[in-house]
This record gives structure tokens, C-alpha cells and sequence, in this order.
């Protein structure tokens, strides 16, 4: 008798969910759907909300019968709560679906081949849309996150080297603090600004300062993603570096922020996520302009948020409505850039 | 020989032994810890500007600046301020409100989907799912406002009559006169749709701290997901949830532009929660700030050191607790 013979079992998953137990459990949400449609029709109940609570309830109770049916109680108590947690997840994904689609809908009307050529110094915002553009604000947009990047990523940087490679007595009360941080109102961040430099100093609102209210809000994600990626570095790369003769600060010049290089890429961008539709501040200090201004220190300047904020609360015509949801497309345009762009690069890392 | 001596005197001196790091070493820990220090020294410095230009009004006002629920300020024509009365007492009872509603509707639904994801989804789905929900995390509040004023509004209106129609007997769902627009309520849910995100994800984390032997002990011992669930996940991460959800009070209560865009702020105690007029304190000083003079600005000021400690308290108390349960496992 060769080898050949002897029959190998096939691997099978029996834990999986086999096909017949797929259609079942389809039959019951299709059994439990026609049931719906009919409860819906013969009584008074009516409408979208009727539908879906009647809907989640009668898969509930279907699905329990089922399996008090087929299994045992515990197997119908154990489906009402998977049941639920379906529904949990169905009630987080309709608002994002309905915004993300509310915005693409709604956002391409007011959308023109030169809308990122023009600015609004002549249009107001009642105007046809092909009047105006958002060229304006678009530079403002990266103007003040430019510079907010500029101050917050080094004071993060540091945040998170002194809690990762310094260890010092203080880390945990500084964790703590960025963690109360990131807590802090948007609004608030604003009113600090001007009552610790507009109102005492400058006396003028610009773009500077909005980047200023914006640093305090990015500092946070930035320094905690930091720690995050610096902790990922093996230590025997600050071991070897140290054994090699090199001091502290040589190793976590040349060797650990070098090795965190794209981690640290991830923590600016979604740092930039953070803060690049943050309306609130920007609202209180930088003044907010239609006219392009490239000098964010002198003069008030504008920013898609303020863009949007401007078309739908001074506005009222359909322009103005078409504009803001422009406006409000281009930005969640860049956020799906910059959030891609760091599942990209963390993807890649991994 | 005399090359030799040469050679025996070149050879450095050994190195002196010592712990103390070099000069390069000193100055780097001094600007790293610095940097380390900002987050301290900001909190510090946004808490003495704020009393620096609020604190008169809170000595003036004293307490009634809390309990008073008037916002007013009467002045002459050369903009002297004649008589003023600053209270956030209704935009107190306002934030709170609001953000009452927001986390009761927010963190069942937070807990469940977590749950949804750290035990029944797997692979691509669970991927895409958290991916999505982190996505959603970033989307900026001025978008969730105006979804919500546009879109959002006439579903939960119809929502606010429903239940004012059949549990109206109940006294925080009547309405004094029939308008259900832009109300607590709405704003409420809409917060709530801001913080199911971040509730989910730090609920998904303690979820993941479960220690898998124990997961595993309860499965050999017969348990299905949910007495599973039951018995070592809920018990293990309850502290740590209950961190999570003041993680989103604190984002509820001083959340602006949202609320500033989905309620109709009127300055008046307004606990009928269906009631199209209310207000928080964020959206105060947003709608107060355009036309306020010197006077009244220091009041805003006021108000906003109220609404930071506030968020402060909170945040610490939910750290606290996300930190102290959540690291149990590890």
C-alpha cells in the first residue's frame, strides 16, 4: 500500500459560519424585512423611522426565535446582543454616509473650472457662482496651517523625545497635560490669543495669530502620535547607537528621529487634520478676508473655513448655499487627502 | 629609543570615568525638556491671560456670575458702560443639557459598535470599518453643523414631535409654545454623532486591553459572546468606558461652531429639551463676541475661563480614569 492512498482529512474551518447557516440567518433578515413591509402597511405606523425600528426589532425577535428554535436560550440571548451591536455600527455609518454624500451632492453645483483661480474681492457671495472662487481661502487655508506647522511641530517633536527618550520624573504629569490638552475648547484657544497677544500687543488681527490659536490645538495630536512612533523604536537601535560612543543626543539625532521618519510624517499630517477645518478660532482672530493675502502678518486673512462660514450664515440665496457647500467639498477634499495619505504611509510602514 | 618614549608618551591619557553626561548631552536634555515642559506652560499661561483680563468681572459678579441667567450690558452714548448684569447660568444649564443628551445617545451607540468591532467583525470589514470611523473622527465640526442644520434637521424634528406627541406627559419633553426647530435636542444628537467616533475608538482600545487568556477561559468554559462580554469584558473595562464617555462630555461641552450653527441661541433657562431656544457657553461667545465692547469682552473672557476649567476638570477626571483601568491588563 503506497503512501498515496492514505486519505487526507481537507482543513475546514469548522468554527466559520457554513453556508447553509449564511442563508439562514439571510432568510431570517429577509423573513424579518417582508414582515416590516407588512406591519408598516396595515398599521398606522409610517415613515423611514418606523421602517428602521421595526425593521431592528423584528430581526431581533426573529433571529431570537430562530435560535431559541435551532439552539438553546443562551444562543438567543447571545443573537439579541449581536443583533445590537450590528445596530450600533449601522447608526455610526449612517451619519458618515449621509455627510460624506450630503457634501458631494450638494458641494459639486457650486464647483467651476476657475473657482480655484478667482477670489471673492469682487463677488460677493450672492453672485453667480462662476463670480467668485476660493483661491482666497485655499491660500489662507495653507498659509496658516503652514506656519502653525512650523511652530508646533518642533515643540511637539520635543514633547514626545522628552517623553520617550528622556524619561524623566515629569512624563507622566506631562502626558497627563497633553492629554488635558487636547481637551481644550476650540474657542478657548482663540479667546487666549487674544487676550494674550491681540488685545495687550499687536492690536490687529491676522493670520499670524490665527496660526498661533491653531499651534495650541495641534501641539497635542502632534506630541502624542510622536510618542506613539518614537516608542515603536526598538531600543536596541539607542542601545547600539549609545555602545557605539555616540551621546544621547547623537542617537536621537542621527539614529531614532531618522528611523521615525515616516511615523513622524504620519504625526504631521494628522496634525494637520486636525486643525484645517477648525472654525472657531479662526473666526475670533483672524479677521477673515475675501481678498487673496499672502503676509500672514499684517492684514486679515482668509480660510475655507471662514469661506464657509461667510456663504451660509451672510448669504440666504441659492448662490450662497451652493457656495458653502463648495467651499465645504474642497475641504473635506483635502481631509480625505491628508487622512489617506497617513493610512498610506503607516500601511507601508507595517 | 628615543622614538619609542615618543610613542609611549603619545598614548592619551585613559578617559575619566564618569556618569555625568557630556556638555552636548546637558544642553539637549535642557531644550528637549524645554519642549517637554510647553504643554504645561500653555495650559498655564491660556489660565493666567484668561483671569488676567476676566478676573475683575468675576470679582465684581461674584458667584451670581454662575447663577445669574441674565446677559445684558446698558451703555451711554459715549460707550461708558452705565449697568450690566453677565450671569452663564442659562448657558450652563445650556451646555450641560446639550451634552447630557449627547453622551445618553452617544455611548450606547459607541459601545455597541465597538463591540461590534473588536468581537464579531474581522478582517477587511473590521479594517475599513475602523478606518472609517477614525475618518469621521477628523471631519471638522462646522461640517457636522451645517449637515445638521441642513440635512439632519427635518428628520429629528420629526423625531422631537413624535416624542413630545407620546411621552409629552413627561415635564423635560414639554413645549411651551409648538416649535421643535433648532432645539437642545437636535443640537444634542448632532453632538452626539461628533463624539461616537471618538467614544468608539478609546471604547474599541479597552476592549483590545482585554487579556485574551481570560477570553479564551470563558470560551473553553462554555460561555457564548455575550456572557463572555458579560463576565471579563464589561467588568475589566468599565472604569476605562467610563473615561471614554467624559472624553466626549468634555468635546461635547466645548464644542461652538456645531452648536452655534444647530440651535437657536436664546438667552434664557431653557430645560424643555424639545424647545427650539437654548444655548451653550462656546456659542455665546462666539455670538456675543462680534458686537461686544471692551466691558463685555472681559465678561466673555470670564465666561470662557469658566468653560476651560471646566473642560480641564473633566478631561483630568477622564484620564484618570481611562489610564488607571485601562493599563490593568498590561
Amino acid at each position: 500500500m503506497s503512501t498515496t492512498d492514505i486519505k487526507i482529512p481537507a482543513p475546514g474551518k469548522p468554527w466559520q459560519a457554513s453556508r447553509s447557516d449564511k442563508l439562514k440567518s439571510f432568510l431570517t433578515v429577509i423573513s424579518a424585512g417582508i414582515f416590516t413591509f407588512i406591519l408598516v402597511n396595515v398599521t398606522p405606523l409610517k415613515g423611514k423611522l418606523a421602517y428602521f425600528i421595526l425593521f431592528f426589532i423584528s430581526v431581533i425577535v426573529f433571529e431570537y426565535i430562530r435560535q431559541r428554535i435551532t439552539r438553546d436560550s443562551q444562543a438567543a440571548k447571545d443573537s439579541v446582543l449581536s443583533t445590537l451591536s450590528i445596530l450600533g455600527i449601522v447608526l455610526t455609518l449612517i451619519p458618515i454616509f449621509s455627510i460624506v454624500l450630503t457634501v458631494f451632492v450638494k458641494g459639486y453645483k457650486g464647483l467651476h473650472w476657475q473657482i480655484l483661480n478667482k477670489d471673492m474681492a469682487l463677488a460677493s457671495v450672492n453672485d453667480p457662482i462662476e463670480a467668485g472662487g476660493l483661491l482666497h481661502a485655499v491660500l489662507g487655508t495653507f498659509l496658516l496651517v503652514f506656519v502653525a506647522l512650523l511652530i508646533s511641530f518642533p515643540v511637539g517633536l520635543l514633547t514626545g523625545i522628552y517623553l520617550t527618550e528622556i524619561r524623566g520624573t515629569l512624563s507622566r504629569p506631562i502626558r497627563f497635560l497633553v492629554q488635558a490638552m487636547s481637551g481644550v475648547p476650540s474657542i478657548v484657544a482663540g479667546l487666549f490669543i487674544l487676550s494674550a497677544v491681540i488685545y495687550p500687543i499687536t492690536n490687529s488681527l491676522s493670520g499670524l495669530m490665527g496660526s498661533l490659536a491653531l499651534t495650541i490645538l495641534m501641539i497635542p495630536t502632534i506630541a502624542r502620535t510622536a510618542e506613539e512612533v518614537l516608542k515603536l523604536i526598538p531600543d536596541d537601535l539607542r542601545e547600539a547607537g549609545v555602545a557605539l560612543g555616540a551621546t544621547q543626543w547623537r542617537t536621537v539625532a542621527m539614529v531614532v528621529v531618522p528611523a521615525a521618519k515616516s511615523g513622524l510624517l504620519t504625526a504631521v499630517i494628522l496634525g494637520i487634520a486636525r486643525i484645517i477645518g477648525e472654525t472657531a478660532p479662526i473666526l475670533l482672530v483672524t479677521g477673515g478676508a475675501d481678498k487673496t493675502n499672502l503676509n500672514p502678518f499684517e492684514g486679515s486673512m482668509g480660510s475655507l473655513p471662514f469661506y464657509i462660514w461667510k456663504a451660509f450664515l451672510t448669504g440666504g440665496t441659492e448662490q450662497s448655499i451652493a457656495r458653502g457647500w463648495a467651499g465645504m467639498l474642497i475641504l473635506l477634499i483635502f481631509i480625505f487627502i491628508l487622512f489617506g495619505s497617513a493610512r498610506y504611509i503607516s500601511g507601508r510602514r507595517s | 629609543m628615543a622614538l619609542l618614549e615618543d610613542r609611549v608618551n603619545s598614548v592619551p591619557a585613559p578617559r575619566e570615568l564618569t556618569t555625568k553626561p557630556r556638555r552636548s548631552d546637558q544642553i539637549f536634555r535642557f531644550v528637549v525638556t524645554l519642549g517637554g515642559m510647553s504643554s504645561l506652560v500653555i495650559l498655564g499661561l491660556i489660565a493666567l491671560f484668561l483671569s488676567i483680563k476676566g478676573i475683575h468681572i468675576l470679582n465684581e459678579k461674584g458667584f451670581s456670575f454662575i447663577t445669574e441667567s441674565r446677559w445684558e450690558v446698558v451703555t451711554d452714548e459715549n460707550q461708558e458702560v452705565i449697568q450690566s448684569t453677565f450671569g452663564i447660568g442659562a448657558m450652563l444649564v445650556g451646555t450641560m443639557l446639550t451634552a447630557v443628551i449627547a453622551l445618553f445617545v452617544g455611548v450606547p451607540i459607541s459601545i455597541l459598535g465597538a463591540l461590534y468591532l473588536s468581537f464579531y467583525a474581522s478582517g477587511r470589514v473590521k479594517t475599513f470599518l475602523v478606518s472609517l470611523i477614525d475618518l469621521m473622527a477628523a471631519f471638522p465640526s462646522l461640517l457636522f453643523g451645517f449637515w445638521g442644520f441642513f440635512v439632519f434637521m427635518d428628520s429629528a424634528e420629526y423625531w422631537a414631535k413624535l416624542i413630545n406627541k407620546y411621552l409629552g406627559f413627561i415635564p423635560i419633553f414639554q413645549v411651551p409654545t409648538p416649535i421643535f426647530e433648532r432645539s437642545p435636542f437636535i443640537a444634542g444628537l448632532v453632538l452626539a454623532i461628533m463624539i461616537i467616533p471618538i467614544v468608539t475608538s478609546i471604547s474599541r482600545e479597552i476592549f483590545a486591553q482585554t487579556p485574551l487568556d481570560r477570553i479564551q477561559a470563558a470560551f473553553a468554559l462554555g460561555a457564548t459572546r455575550l456572557t463572555m462580554i458579560r463576565a471579563v469584558v464589561i467588568p475589566y473595562g468599565r472604569g476605562g468606558i467610563v473615561g471614554g464617555a467624559m472624553l466626549g462630555l468634555g468635546r461635547a461641552m466645548g464644542e461652538t461652531v456645531a452648536v452655534y450653527t444647530v440651535l437657536n441661541v436664546v438667552y434664557a433657562v431653557n430645560w424643555q429639551m424639545l424647545f427650539g431656544a437654548g444655548g451653550n457657553i462656546a456659542s455665546l461667545i462666539l455670538l456675543k463676541f462680534g458686537e461686544a465692547g471692551a466691558y463685555e469682552v472681559d465678561a466673555l473672557m470670564a465666561a470662557g475661563l469658566i468653560l476651560f476649567l471646566l473642560t480641564l476638570v473633566v478631561n483630568f477626571a477622564a484620564d484618570f480614569l481611562v489610564n488607571r483601568f485601562g493599563k490593568r491588563g498590561r
